[in-house]
């Protein structure tokens, strides 16, 4: 499949009172047509300048961002902009135009792209209905909530028939719930429309709900990028560690006490691998945490388990687990 | 009060009127685009420019530090020249159309100021330019703001009005000050002022319901 974006070695270095501050370091990535592609970080760490360098709103330092083969910083004013009209954004804020109605806002970027009146009007009532907001064509955003705005905003993005759609934290200010029905908004969209998605989060929750493949930004540089389901069930890096495992919230109950933390994917998820390992061992292993979660529909988990005292035992139980497909590693 | 003033005053109150209408207007005219062009060449806006906005930013500055009074002298030749006269009502309007423009803009400006910088990247986004963003995102969206920042200025033109007939301007103002102040009929002062003020809280009253009517957030 074709590259929708392909980024070769882009710094982005903020000059302030004298000081330099670099916002990205050396990111080079790919985005494939139709795909979900999650960028995701801690605050801070550069995805909010790596999604707009991606529609110029940043210029890159150095380093090209290329779309569709196109290097965006040759674009000139009037190529950027008609360029734009293929590349829309939703934001963390929604921001819509408080003071028009909800089929006025969805009208703009039909307005820009020079759509006559009659069949702007057309096309936004259609998108008003694909994000479920018909009856709301003549309120204003303040009348809305959070949701409904974030759906206004992905109307007014889709209306101009974009190729990729770039969302900026956009379920970041909306509940748990109302997050998942935004996401389930994008991926219908995503199928139907075959629209390349970018979704820029802090959230793992949100990678693993909907994207394909996801970056790990940490620090302004590029840290991991590979399938969601291969960096959830074998990250590499430490920043990926970090957001894929959630940091164990307990002290071995012994102070020599030693900790492991075991990861099981789809494979192994319904064998009962503790039970097995007391029948089997006679041995005890002591759960201090445990989660599974689904990405893709596939059952990821992973647990944190405290190995019993004598040397011998644990090295048992740590191959206990390795023989049965399970990925063992050290808890920090 | 005689007859003869109580006509004056009726006189007055229309041509008080006609200074702030016409005075309000043209200084829009100039001052709103003015505004307009201090906030976008402003730095990190739509079409940052230093020197421009250096440039007008300081005229507007030197204009508006000058006491109106002094403006209305000042002006009297230029005055003379674009109307042929430099005294009555008509006349008074191109000081006060003068003096008010520095206002506007900086009352534009500020009202701008306030549009949340989201927008505008939503805008930029969608591949608008900056003018369009100008006209149909920036200013709809500042449209309460800029309503309260009218009314407020044409309250200070109407104040304004009311100085002009220190120069021979028609209007209340130089009713109260002939009558009132030269000859001491402190009922005609008195009625004058009154009625200004009554004026000015009737311009304030209907521009905040206007912006009011407008806000819908």
């Amino acid at each position: 499949m074709a590259d929708v974006y392909e980024l070769q070695n882009v710094y982005k270095t903020y000059k302030n009172d004298g000081k330099e501050f670099t916002a990205l370091k050396d990111v080079s990535l790919n985005v494939r047509e139709g795909e979900i592609f999650g960028i995701i970080g801690m605050s801070g760490a550069g995805k909010s300048t790596l999604v707009r360098t991606l529609n110029r709103l940043e210029e890159v330092t150095s380093g090209t961002v290329s779309f569709y083969g196109k290097d965006l910083a040759a674009l000139k004013a009037r190529e950027l902009r008609e360029v734009r009209h293929s590349i829309s954004m939703i934001f963390q804020g929604f921001n819509l135009i408080n003071q028009r109605t909800v089929i006025q806002n969805v009208e703009q970027s039909l307005k820009i792209i020079g759509m006559p009146r009659a069949a702007r009007k057309e096309k936004a009532r259609q998108m008003l209905e694909i994000v479920g907001l018909s009856g709301k064509a003549n309120e204003y955003p303040a009348r809305l909530s959070g949701g409904q705005k974030q759906r206004v905003a992905i109307a007014r993005a889709l209306a101009a028939d974009p190729k990729v759609l770039l969302c900026d934290e956009a379920t970041s200010a909306l509940d748990p719930k109302i997050t998942g029905e935004i996401l389930d908004l994008l991926k219908e969209i995503n199928e139907e429309r075959e629209l390349t998605i970018i979704i820029i989060t802090h959230e793992m929750s949100v990678v693993e709900k909907i994207c394909d493949r996801v970056a790990i930004i940490d620090d302004g540089s590029l840290a991991e990028i590979g399938d969601v389901k291969d960096v959830f069930s074998n990250p590499q890096s430490k920043a990926a560690k970090k957001l894929v495992f959630p940091s164990n919230p307990f002290d071995p109950s012994d102070e020599n006490g030693e900790l492991i933390r075991i990861v099981f994917d789809g494979t192994q998820s319904n064998v009962p691998f503790i039970a097995n390992l007391v029948e089997q061992t006679g041995l005890k292993v002591n759960i201090l945490s445990a989660n599974t979660r689904s990405v893709g529909g596939i059952g990821y988990g992973q647990m944190i388990v405290e190995l019993p005292k004598p040397e011998k035992d644990r090295k048992t139980v740590i191959d206990f687990f390795r023989a049965g497909g399970l990925a063992v590693s050290e808890v920090d | 009060m005689s007859d003869y003033i109580r006509d004056a005053i009726i006189t007055g109150i229309g041509e008080t009127f006609v200074m702030t209408f016409f005075a309000s207007l043209f200084s829009y005219l100039i001052g709103m685009p003015l505004g307009v062009i201090l906030y976008s060449t402003s730095r990190g806006r739509l079409l940052e420019n230093r020197p421009v906005n250096f440039v007008i930013g300081a005229i507007v500055n030197i204009a508006r530090s000058l006491p109106f009074l002094i403006l209305l002298v000042l002006l009297i030749p230029f005055t003379r020249f674009i109307v042929g006269s430099s005294i009555g009502t008509t006349a008074a309007i191109v000081p006060l159309t003068i003096g008010a423009i520095p206002i506007v803009a900086r009352m534009v400006e500020s009202s701008l100021n306030e549009v949340q910088p989201g927008i505008i990247e939503a805008a930029k986004s969608m591949g608008a330019t900056p003018l369009y963003t100008i006209l149909h995102f920036i200013i709809p969206e500042a449209m309460p703001s800029l309503l309260q920042g009218g009314a407020i200025n044409v309250a200070t033109v109407l104040g304004y009005s009311a100085m002009a007939g220190v120069i021979g301007g028609g209007g209340l103002g130089a009713i109260a000050l002939q009558y009132g102040y030269y000859r001491y009929q402190k009922d005609v002062l008195w009625t004058t002022v009154t009625l200004l003020i009554i004026m000015v809280m009737l311009i304030q009253e209907i521009g905040i319901f206007m912006s009011k009517k407008h806000r819908k957030a």
